[in-house]
């Protein structure tokens, strides 16, 4: 037996596709008497003429049958001999598009209706390219209504091409077509007489036989949900393993932050285990204390990336437009935090997959936009580690879940290295190598492995482009923090409200000298910094900032100009 | 390692969003309705936060008409868990004589509905998980597992937040709440079975034995206390039945039944013509949309 399968059923509006689901629960005897009592009550009094009305076993709200159309997203459950299923059926209306992408996010096969009347429509080709985003990939096209097609091979031919067309344009893999009528029945669970040229499997053996292939993942990872501290001895990470195994042993670094620990113990639920895999909720224990809290990442991948950019492709769902420079309040994994919209790259054609410019978004359409995240995050793209791939932005003030999207490229422009102790977090480039080139006369900083400068790390206090003192103290106006640096050692990195003047000279967080000599200068420079720094920085570091003290300008030919 | 099972990924599903409530929401409850879906919500709570115990309470709205053997129950699984258990009555309903022989939808509106709005206001929990699954009614099947509530409790089914995979939208106005369904996509058949693989105690009723029942319409209700209204002429006989679902005596019908196990009740669960709806009276009221109606006015 097959293992679950999780399918929606998507199209135009009337496609049939409550009509579709209805019939197979019906077929396989899957209803129970009352519900079956009910169907053919409510029947009477429907839309069909006394006829049965399958739609009607899903079309659950009032409005819905008031209206006689599918509103909301409805989850249905069976199971036939050979596989159990739950199905999503999901509204064709533009308006409620939206309710179609739920289904599409929780989906692991579509099968996407097209009525062999009307053929492939722009809502079928939205449907089609929404799936596709939120990362469906296997598709069953069931070719509707062939009883009122005359069930034509040639119409059937005619409409598979244009699929194979749109098919082929998103690089969809595993595409099955069938032509079918949810209404009388043909190739849903019985083959169809009316069509002896289709040569294929009905419906519901295809999604009986449909294998899914997840991605295994390289590594292990699991974004921490909650702490787990029972009493002073117990310390547990709870989360849902994403990727990958765990084993008691293993070495494991903490996202972002990059601290490393072995994994002490594993709970898996409430049961005490060696390892735990893909899909498990555990508690993990670790052998020593290391600062994690809910949003982190533990991971046994090196290369798991962390950034505050990314470029994700979105699915906008709110009323009210997307602009460029919203902000908005962003969740991932099991991380909440606010992030700007900080440019559109260019709208996707619904219809024709165009990539057109825009500046503001739409309900129901799809864009491809640069967020930026208000701190570095463990981020990755979509298709590679899933979880950490998927996103919602939530209105700020209505609390509307105003779209969903996918991380297409995490960008790594923010390669700055850092001071970071606990929470205080500081960018500093004084420890980087400046060059002049003299063919375009740049002065410019040399590319850099982002580094993360932490207390007790000894640091190389001279370079090519600098010579600082054996001590002496960073201050980082921007963020606030001090970092004391004794013996070519940090000794400590704090706030910036704790820091008192210590005689020993003090320099900025690029490695510029502070004109500071006294406790009134810093108390001065800090006032003016925080009176007008902001709206006069040039003229502020101009006053209070010397380069050549430490620095000085050299030459260099081969160097990356950042 | 090998593939999970089925009930393996719905139960790791049900933890993560009993993980999040708790991690997310401010003041959490877990509404305890002693059934067999609330045992295996309890269940799956005490898993989710092991080795501690679940950082929230429980809630039992008693309309003061439930099986004597489930407040027994109740009252045993909480002293043995040591979790904390709040119990909540419509004292003004109780002391206008509310009952369900006399009252009918007007009952279940007052002693359950009202009843949970007042105990949710009383204690301001901002997020209660309940025990709905999707396969039981049309209108569930319509809902998300995060479903907001506005101040007043209500449902507005054509206006729900979009849930994309597992990220949960968990952001409130103070007064509004959310409820959670954690259990959503387990079916009947499920919770039978997963009761079964976890050795979960359930209230002795859902297995048969001899009772005091009348035959009421095509229900069988049982004679629980003395406070059952009986007609002119109606003796009480003692049947074999079981409950395929707990909730007010007079209200709940049973189902004549030989199952004394977990094995036999699913084995009559799978082979079962009728839904587990059929079984309570209180559906029946008010057609198709009942349920709809109801959660839109605040009911669970």
């Amino acid at each position: 037996m097959n293992g679950l399968l999780k399918f929606i059923t998507c199209g135009s509006v009337d496609d049939g596709k409550s009509t579709l689901i209805g019939h197979i629960l019906y077929d396989s005897k899957l209803l129970y008497a009352d519900q079956e009592k009910a169907l053919l009550l409510d029947s009477k009094v429907g839309s069909r003429g006394g006829e049965i009305d399958y739609s009607l076993l899903l079309d659950g709200l009032m409005a819905e049958r008031e209206q006689g159309i599918t509103i909301d997203v409805a989850y249905r459950y069976f199971t036939t001999e050979k596989r159990s299923f739950i199905v999503a059926d999901t509204p064709g209306h533009e308006e409620y598009t939206r309710n179609m992408a739920v289904g599409a996010s929780f989906a692991q096969l579509a099968i996407i209706l097209v009525d062999a009347k009307q053929g492939v429509l722009v809502q079928t080709r939205r449907h089609l390219r929404i799936c596709s985003l939120m990362g469906i990939r296997h598709f069953i096209f069931a070719v509707n209504k062939m009883d009122l097609a005359d069930y034509s091979q040639e119409r059937f031919e005619e409409i598979s091409r244009s699929i194979w067309d749109l098919t082929e344009d998103l690089s969809l893999k595993h595409v099955t077509i069938i032509p079918v009528s949810a209404t009388e029945g043909d190739n849903v669970t019985v083959k169809s007489d009316h069509m002896p040229w289709y040569q294929g499997e009905t419906l519901l053996s295809c999604l009986e036989q449909t294998e899914i292939t997840e991605d295994a993942g390289s590594g292990f990872y699991m974004p921490v949900q909650r702490v787990c501290r029972p009493d002073h001895e117990f310390r547990g990470f709870q989360g849902q393993v994403e990727s990958g195994t765990v084993t008691v042993g293993q070495s494991l670094t903490v996202l972002p932050g990059n601290e490393t620990a072995k994994v002490k113990s594993i709970l898996v639920g409430d049961r005490s285990s060696d390892q735990a895999g893909v899909g498990q909720a555990v508690t993990i224990q670790l052998d020593r204390e290391v600062d994690v809290s809910r949003g982190n990442v533990l991971t046994d991948q090196e290369q798991l990336p962390v950034s505050k950019e990314v470029k994700a492709s979105i699915l906008w769902m709110d009323e009210a437009p997307l602009k460029e420079g919203n902000d908005y309040l962003l969740k991932l994994g099991t991380r909440m935090l606010p992030a700007v919209v900080k440019r559109i790259e260019y709208q996707v054609d619904i219809n024709t997959g165009e990539h057109l410019p825009a500046h503001e978004i739409g309900k129901n359409e799809i864009a491809s936009c640069l967020l930026e995240f208000s701190q570095r995050i463990p981020v990755d793209e979509f298709k590679r580690n899933k979880t950490l791939g998927e996103l919602i932005l939530i209105d700020r003030i209505s609390h509307m879940t105003s779209a969903c999207g996918v991380v297409e490229q995490v960008e790594n422009g923010d390669e700055k290295p850092y001071f970071e102790k606990g929470v205080l977090r500081a960018g500093g480039y004084i420890f980087e190598e400046f060059y002049f080139n003299l063919e375009n006369a740049f002065l410019s900083r040399q590319k850099t492995k982002e580094i993360t400068y932490r207390q007790g790390d000894v640091v190389s206090v001279s370079g090519d482009s600098f010579h600082y003192p054996d001590f002496f103290d960073i201050i980082s106006l921007d963020d606030s923090v001090a970092v004391l640096v004794r013996n070519q050692t940090i000794l400590d990195i704090i706030s910036l409200d704790d820091y008192s003047y210590s005689g020993l000279p003090i320099l900025d967080e690029r490695g510029f000298a502070l004109k500071i000599s006294s406790k009134e200068d810093l108390s001065n420079c800090l006032h003016e910094f925080n009176d007008l720094g902001a709206d006069n920085k040039i003229g502020f570091h101009n006053k209070w900032s010397k380069f050549e003290t430490y620095r000085r300008i050299v030459c260099n030919e081969n160097f990356w100009i950042i | 390692m090998s593939r999970l099972t089925h009930l393996d990924e719905l139960e790791a599903e049900a933890i993560y969003i009993i993980r999040e409530v708790a991690a997310q929401c401010e003041k959490p409850v877990m509404l305890y309705s002693i059934g067999k879906d609330s045992s295996v919500m309890l269940h799956l709570a005490l898993k989710a936060f092991y080795p501690e115990k679940p950082p929230f309470p429980f809630l039992h709205v008693n309309t003061t008409w439930k099986f004597k053997e489930m407040i027994e129950f109740r009252d045993r699984t909480a002293k043995e868990l040591g979790i904390e258990l709040l119990e909540y009555i419509n004292e003004d309903g109780v002391a206008r004589g509310i009952n369900p022989f006399d009252h009918g939808s007007s009952y279940t509106d007052i002693m359950k509905t009202q009843a949970l709005k007042q105990a949710l206001n009383k204690y301001g929990f901002t997020a209660a998980f309940g025990g709905g699954r999707r396969d039981e009614e049309k209108s569930r099947a319509k809902e998300r597992i995060f479903s907001f509530r506005n101040a007043a409790h209500a449902w507005d089914p054509k206006n729900q937040r979009p849930e994309m995979w597992k990220l949960y939208n968990t952001e409130i106005y103070k007064g509004e709440s959310i409820r959670v369904f954690p259990i959503s996509n387990w079916t009947e058949k499920d919770i039978w079975q997963y009761i079964k693989q976890e050795n979960i105690p359930i209230v002795p009723l859902y297995f048969a034995a001899e009772r005091p029942v009348v035959y009421r319409d095509d229900d069988i209700i049982m004679v629980d206390d003395d406070r059952m209204r009986l007609y002119p002429g109606e003796v009480p006989q003692l049947k074999k039945v079981r409950f395929r679902t707990l909730g007010c005596y007079p209200l709940s019908g049973g189902v004549l039944s030989e199952a004394v196990t977990i094995d036999q009740i699913i084995d009559e669960t799978l082979s079962s013509v009728e839904s587990e709806r059929t079984s309570r009276v209180i559906d029946k009221d008010g057609g198709a949309a009942s349920m709809e109606k109801r959660k839109r006015e605040g009911y669970f």
